[in-house]
């Protein structure tokens, strides 16, 4: 089983480690993990700006770079749910993609999606000694059904505690450029999300979006909270935080 | 309505930091948000009713000519007179000319978003008549100095009922009240008296049905059944686009109508008004006119946007917006607020009026999962987004820096260049804590929040170091 993993740039950009931990997680499950060398962006910030033209081309390259191997997995809901479930309508006019483009999106993955329905991971090589709440992110959550996965998983980490906290599925106001468009609005939102993990008591808030993590750990450490770990899934259930 | 769309990101400034308002928002949550999630377990089958319900309303638009028409002479039949309006200007002239002709010179209004896309009120009082507004949010913000609607369904969820305390205090002339009942009962006590002296009446229109000519009203004040019976003329008026072919077809959207507006299983008044009063019959207005309202729709329906015109009004994906949950309606600056506002509001009044609702959203997509008929938002959000970049009506630095990113994102070699001096650079802005606190271009971002700074080297960087030791 030949996996190509798409990094996705805001890992490749701001947190390799998590990069690394997804490729533990797939080797450990039994992936042989193909790294395509020139892969970059999906596309999605031109996409969501209505960049077409970009989004396009950077779609098609995203293809051509994944569609040898068996799947495509990324560490990331919001990476994934960009290809699979839009990829399709941004190159539907492309003669040169048709029956291309549906075969790349049919076996597009998030990370823990993959390992819980694909590689059937029973264990996973983490441990982890405490408290933690999980953030559903929009896009894992609403386009790629990525709820029960997650948690799964972590069920299995022996020294865990899994509390969820009130509503873990609202935003979290990052939402690509909107963070920087509408930063007022945007940082209401993520302290808003940073007061339920406050109540919810953890020692660690985990999802497995990059942006989310990046918004929520920033207004964190803004409200003067330097102790809630903020950890991508990927990080925990490979063992790579203590 | 006077547009302020243009001024939306001061507006949410404004109510962000306004405590009262953040307190009365958090009604919606309690009121509409838990209420909805707990009537819909009462459906077999919610999914594959808001497959029919999406049906439903699509079909009507797929051929809504012909479905107007047939809603026309069914009407017609029933004794009622059907007007079309093509401006918001014309809805006003239309309805003075009914006026005039029966010699109105009291008019009630039960609910009708439509007609404040006209500013109806506005043009009546100007024509030295009379209105007065039934439902209780509108009458409430009618006596506020025509204060605008900030929601749907609820106009003055804005306010506290402490607010409303005082208002009615002061306008009335009467003793303070408490109490919502207290209340409730004295708005009911000066709005009975208008009921029976109006010679008009003024209601919108939840649905049209084509193959009865009526038009059904969903309310639970019992005010749209005084407003649309009492007075000699009804006049109806709502958007072409709230055609639905059968009364079959009602059965269905109601279904969903009031679970998703208020978690009601049905609302406490559903009126379905079907002509003019005939020989013998004891209820009903003698004279019925419908105003079927054009005012930019049929340009939407000719767009790559058209979908939005299936919204049924009920203000689910407001209810459950973040942006909408925390800066209130009145930021979005039109009559439409929320997720289908940013649609309908851009479309309606220019999109250079309102460059700032298409990206107004997360594209979190709660609104795209509750909406009954699958109107899918954050999808008709980003293909107004791209109008505007194509119309170069973005700031000419935000469109730069995103051109960039591609630029560079679609050069695999220059990509891995520049990523490898910018992720040190970073690195090197942030303090011992690993944050960077001020971002230059950034302070969107860094105004409330830090950044957590990037590790100093990129993944692509050292997974190509690790192949290379390996291959050694």
């Amino acid at each position: 089983m030949r996996v190509g993993f798409f990094v996705t740039c805001l890992v490749d950009l701001m947190r390799p480690s998590i990069g690394f931990a997804a490729l533990k997680l797939l080797e450990a499950g039994g992936a042989e993990v193909y790294v395509p060398d020139a892969q970059t962006c999906c596309g999605q910030p031109a996409y969501n700006s209505g960049d077409r033209a970009d989004a396009v081309a950077l779609a098609r390259k995203v293809v051509a770079e994944f569609e040898d191997c068996d799947y495509l997995v990324a560490p990331s809901g919001s990476c994934s749910g960009m290809i699979r479930t839009h990829y399709g309508e941004l190159l539907a006019d492309d003669p040169a993609m048709a029956g291309r483009v549906g075969k790349l999106t049919a076996k597009t993955f998030e990370l823990t999606n993959f390992l819980v329905n694909v590689l059937k991971v029973q264990s996973v090589p983490g441990t982890f000694a405490g408290k933690v709440t999980y953030h559903d992110s929009c896009a894992g959550l609403r386009e790629m059904g990525i709820k029960a996965q997650p948690r799964a998983l972590l069920a299995r980490m022996p020294g865990i505690q899994l509390a969820e906290m009130a509503e873990c599925e609202m935003c979290c106001g990052f939402g690509g450029t909107f963070s920087v468009k509408f930063g007022e609005i945007s940082s209401r939102l993520a302290d808003n999300k940073c007061q339920a993990i406050a109540n919810a008591r953890v020692d660690a808030v985990v999802l497995g979006d990059l942006g989310c993590m990046l918004n929520i750990e920033g207004r964190l450490r803004r409200r003067g909270d330097t102790t809630t770990k903020v950890l991508h899934i990927a990080e925990v259930l490979a063992g790579e935080v203590g | 309505m006077q547009i302020a769309s243009m001024h939306f990101k001061a507006n949410a400034h404004v109510k962000l930091n306004d405590a009262g308002l953040q307190r009365n928002l958090g009604k919606i949550k309690t009121k509409f948000v838990e209420k909805r999630r707990l009537s819909l377990f009462e459906l077999d089958d919610f999914e594959g009713t808001r497959d029919a319900a999406r049906a439903i309303r699509q079909r009507a638009l797929d051929n809504l000519d012909t479905w107007l028409g047939i809603f026309e002479r069914n009407a017609t039949a029933r004794g009622a007179t059907v007007l079309f309006a093509e401006t918001p200007a014309e809805v006003n002239t239309l309805l003075l000319e009914i006026a005039a002709k029966h010699a109105v010179k009291k008019i009630i209004k039960s609910k009708s978003m439509v007609s404040e896309e006209s500013a109806l009120d506005h043009a009546i009082e100007a024509a030295g008549l009379t209105v007065v507004e039934t439902d209780l949010g509108e009458y409430i913000l009618q006596i506020n100095d025509y204060e605008p609607p900030s929601h749907l369904i609820g106009p003055a969820l804005h306010k506290s009922k402490e607010e409303v305390a005082l208002l009615f205090h002061e306008k009335h002339g009467t003793p303070l009240k408490s109490g919502i009942d207290e209340l409730c009962l004295e708005a009911r006590g000066v709005l009975r008296g208008h009921y029976l002296s109006a010679d008009m009446g003024i209601s919108g229109g939840n649905f049209f049905v084509a193959e009865t000519g009526s038009v059904v009203l969903v309310t639970n004040e019992g005010n749209a059944t005084l407003t649309t019976t009492l007075p000699k003329v009804h006049v109806a008026i709502s958007g072409i686009e709230k055609i639905v072919p059968t009364l079959e077809d009602v059965a269905t959207l109601m279904r969903l109508l009031p679970r998703s507006a208020t978690g009601q299983s049905i609302s406490n008044y559903v009126d379905v008004l079907t002509g003019s009063k005939g020989a013998g019959e004891f209820h009903g207005a003698e004279h019925m006119y419908f105003i079927i309202v054009d005012s930019g729709r049929s340009v939407v329906l000719g767009s790559d946007v058209s979908e939005a015109l299936r919204c049924i009004r009920c203000g689910a994906c407001m209810n459950h917006c973040p942006v909408y949950q925390n800066i209130g309606g009145h930021s979005y600056g039109w009559v439409y607020p929320g997720p289908i506002g940013s649609i309908l509001t851009p479309m309606y009044i220019g999109l250079k009026n309102a460059l700032d609702l298409p990206h107004a959203s997360t594209m979190c997509n709660q609104c795209g999962v509750v909406c009954p008929v699958r109107i899918p938002l954050p999808d008709l959000q980003r293909k107004l987004r791209e109008k505007e970049f194509e119309g170069n009506l973005r700031p000419w630095y935000e469109s730069a820096a995103l051109k960039a990113w591609s630029f560079v994102a679609k050069r695999p070699a220059l990509y891995a260049a520049l990523s490898g001096i910018g992720v040190r650079v970073l690195r090197s802005m942030a303090g011992a804590d690993g944050l960077i606190h001020k971002l230059p271009l950034a302070g969107g971002w860094t105004d409330e929040r830090d950044m957590p700074a990037p590790a100093g080297r990129t993944f692509r960087a050292l997974y190509r170091e690790r192949r290379k030791v390996a291959a050694r």
